[in-house]
């Protein structure tokens, strides 16, 4: 592209792509920066696999109904109220229509992945998840005549009164400058930025792993906020989860989960238990465990099952650490053997009846006299081999974020930035104000993206 | 079996089966899922089930310059590929041609040579038509036996290929279910209908599917006009030659045309695809033997066309030589795989019915 854009995209991943799309269909020239390289484009969403959506009878792959009041109240117990109602109305509302703009624009559903079967009224799987979802909208962007640069760098967006005068990327090793008539950023959290991580919620945060692409510094989100820009969201939190304490430092996206908890012990370095494993079904405490796990020594957990819990779990990435004793289990994990004898010794000790064992419901299985208790699925751990899994802390994404208007647009003081707009993780933080709901980032950056392209194009036409 | 290849199979299915976004492409994903640990057999049957769609390979958030570095295709096609050569009877001609372009267009030369010798040797006394070139009783006592061998050659190889898998007994519900799948390639639909990935990265389209089914409606038809005129020959004291709107030219021309078009849109295709996704040592292999296959349909036609020329003997000869090397390298060429992917199916319908 020779000729300034009409409008700038800032990130490559959906709410980007939707907004890209929006716009190159109102007649807009667009140009996407995204700084990954072409087989990391995509940011976050390439690890996504599904979208929630708000439905009055069966749509698409979904059944039954989701209501808005419905959606809104799953929405009010994760966050604890931390949300703007106005705003998480419009994105459950608009949900709904995105479902068949998302196939139109040539995303394909399936039915509920296998195990998530009760996410199948609710939420709407990608067909091979996000990655197909972000090459179907990149397929659809150039048909659309927008234009995309990889590997472009925003550095900085120079504010001049209420306006975004110029944007400053870095491309193929040299410094550049656009002035379009409007801009979007998309471009995600500050995650994988660990210095950041780690001066917001301390020097533990630097052992933790991040769970999607290493490219979301969040250099735009820093630029915007230190010049001014209005901020929403805790700065010092992020989404957490216990993970493989084998899983690589980034990107190792879905594939690290490890489910195998309720089943298990779980110990710190000194080989001590210091919460209670069966406290609830999975799904409903990984997030916990993220947080238990940083609050350890060296940020770092140790699961221990027994031959006869193996396959109650779905297989991880690894396989796990297997040894015939649990003196050479604690070997081979790096923990002192004659603790680890005694918590588990302890811990079987304190296991009783065992008849309700049932490993997918509250099975009321508990442990008695020991602290922390085990008040499900306690079942000793003394069928030989045995195996363990490291857990570490994993990010999936922080809540620090641009506070938008329903338009999507940005302000700063008291006004707005006549000609800047947010979508997507970066300002999702004005929704999601802490916790997670499964398949609800995407709604934002769906919903948003797509205003965000709307307004930009009518801004710049 | 190459353990390498298996055991990149068996690292790549356990990454997937941690994942398991793909499970709405196609079979192989469903019947991965089903295990938790994956034997030998099971990497075998996953790797015939394959029909190399590359769906999952555009979509995978983990392929290089990933860590992980899955490449799912390439890792199934190689276990194929191995698999082919490993339960070919004999196993020396598997390993001497699936992977050898150069040896099937040897072999195919081979075929021309003996064909025109027999013309030259064999010469009738007072056939008709192409029997002046070589009598019926020359074709059959060429054509039996190399019709006759490769069968059991494949039956021996299927035998091999179900005690790997750890095939159940077959019944009539299960072979129904497995036509029905290879009838439409469903397969090679994504899941989603619309296509699959081959000619153009991530882009879903029919290209592929259109012209395999060409080529298997094609060869279908061609031998179906064999054995209509084997019967009539037989049966009802109807030898040839056979008018153009008579049973064995009807459908010899339509499948001799479906052949040529379709051998030539896949050896198209295969050019322009990604051949990293998939059997890399193979793609010689393969090309050749899709070309042999498309000549014996170009050849057929060409013959009768010719057939009252003074090219018909030549023809014939080319014609026969390149059915007769075609048929006898069937085993163990990429021919095989037709008859290997029905068993996989076939064990796929099993394990949905047991599970």
């Amino acid at each position: 592209m020779t000729d300034t854009p009409d409008i700038v995209v800032i990130g490559g991943g959906n709410a980007a792509l939707c907004a890209a799309i929006t716009a190159a269909e109102k007649g807009a020239r667009v140009l996407i920066l995204e700084t990954a390289p072409k087989p990391y484009r995509g940011g976050n969403s390439r690890h996504t696999r599904n979208f929630r959506c708000m439905h009055h009878g069966p749509l698409g792959p979904l059944v039954e109904s989701y209501t808005e009041d419905e959606y809104l109240a799953d929405l009010m117990k994760v966050t604890g109220g931390k949300t703007d109602e106005q705003l998480a109305r419009l994105a459950i509302r608009t949900s709904e229509e995105c479902l068949p703009w998302m196939e139109e624009h040539g995303v394909r559903f399936q039915p509920s992945l296998s195990g998530t079967l009760s996410l199948a009224r609710t939420n709407a799987f990608f067909r091979g998840g996000g990655k197909s979802l972000v090459n179907a909208y990149y397929r659809t962007a150039e048909q659309l005549g927008v234009d995309v640069l990889y590997e472009a760098a925003v550095t900085h967006l120079e504010l001049d009164g209420d306006r975004v005068a110029r944007v400053d990327y870095t491309h193929e090793g040299k410094a550049k400058s656009l002035s379009p008539k409007s801009v979007v950023v998309a471009s995600g959290g500050f995650q994988a930025d660990t210095d950041w991580l780690a001066r917001a919620w301390g020097p533990a945060a630097k052992n933790f792993l991040i769970r999607g692409t290493p490219y979301n510094r969040g250099v735009v989100l820093a630029d915007l906020l230190d010049q001014g820009i209005a901020q929403v969201g805790d700065p010092t939190q992020c989404h957490a989860v216990a993970i493989d304490g084998r899983a690589p430092k980034f990107d190792g996206g879905i594939v690290t989960r490890l489910d195998c908890v309720p089943f298990s012990i779980v110990v710190n370095k000194d080989a001590q238990r210091f919460y209670d494993e069966g406290e609830d079904v999975w799904p409903k405490r990984y997030a916990i465990w993220g947080r238990l796990v940083a609050a350890q020594p060296d940020q770092v957990g140790y699961v221990i099952i027994d031959a006869k819990s193996l396959n109650l779990f779905m297989p991880s990435v690894f396989p796990p650490i297997k040894a015939d004793t649990l003196a050479e289990l604690a070997k081979k994990m790096g923990l002192p053997a004659d603790a680890l004898d005694k918590t588990v010794a302890e811990f079987n000790a304190a296991c009783g009846e065992q008849s309700g064992f049932h490993p997918t419901e509250l099975d009321g299985v508990a442990t008695s006299g020991i602290t922390p208790p085990k008040t499900n699925w306690a079942r000793p751990i003394t069928e030989p081999p045995f195996y363990g899994y490291s857990l570490r802390t994993g990010v999936t994404f922080t809540y620090l974020g641009l506070k938008v208007d329903e338009n999507a647009q940005c302000s700063i003081g008291d006004r707005l930035v006549s000609n800047l707009w947010a979508a997507g993780e970066t300002m999702a933080g004005s929704i999601l104000g802490q916790g997670y709901l499964a398949g609800f980032g995407m709604t934002i950056g769906t919903v948003f993206g797509r205003i965000a392209g709307k307004e930009a194009a009518t801004h710049a036409n | 079996m190459q353990t390498d290849f298996l055991q990149e199979a068996r690292r790549q299915a356990e990454i997937c089966n941690a994942c398991r976004y793909c499970e709405g492409y196609c079979s192989v994903f469903p019947a991965l899922q089903a295990e938790r640990a994956f034997s030998d057999g099971d990497l075998t049957q996953l790797a015939n089930l394959c029909h190399n769609c590359r769906g999952c390979y555009y979509a995978c958030q983990y392929t290089a310059p990933h860590e992980f570095a899955l490449n799912l295709p390439q890792a199934l096609a190689d276990v194929r590929q191995d698999s082919w050569e490993e339960f070919a009877f004999p196993r020396a001609a598997g390993k001497a041609f699936q992977k050898n372009g150069f040896a099937i267009v040897l072999a195919t030369v081979l075929g021309f040579a003996l064909l025109f010798w027999a013309a030259r040797a064999l010469a009738t006394t007072g056939g008709e038509g192409f029997y002046a070139v070589l009598s019926h009783n020359a074709m059959v006592a060429i054509f039996l036996p190399a019709f006759l061998f490769p069968l059991l050659s494949i039956a021996i190889g299927l035998r091999r290929y179900w005690q790997t898998v750890g095939g159940a007994p077959v019944r009539l519900s299960h072979l129904s279910g497995a036509i029905s799948s290879a009838a439409n390639m469903r397969n090679l639909k994504g899941g989603h209908g619309d296509g699959c990935n081959f000619e153009d990265e991530d882009r879903f389209t029919h290209a592929r599917r259109y012209a395999h089914q060409a080529i298997m409606y094609g060869f279908l038809l061609c031998f179906a006009s064999t054995s209509v005129a084997t019967l009539m020959h037989y049966l009802l004291d109807m030898p040839a030659p056979y008018g153009l709107f008579s049973a064995p030219k009807v459908l010899g021309l339509s499948g001799g045309t479906l052949l040529v078009l379709g051998c030539g849109k896949m050896i198209w295709l295969k050019l322009r695809a990604d051949t990293s996704l998939g059997a890399t040592n193979a793609f010689g292999g393969e090309i050749t033997f899709t070309g042999l296959l498309g000549f014996v349909g170009l050849s057929g036609l060409l013959l009768y066309a010719g057939g009252n020329s003074g090219w018909m003997p030549a023809l014939l000869a080319i014609h026969l030589g390149a059915v007769l090397a075609f048929f006898l390298l069937t085993p163990f060429t990429k021919m095989a795989h037709g008859f290997y992917r029905m068993a996989a199916l076939v064990r796929d319908v099993q394990r949905r019915e047991a599970g």
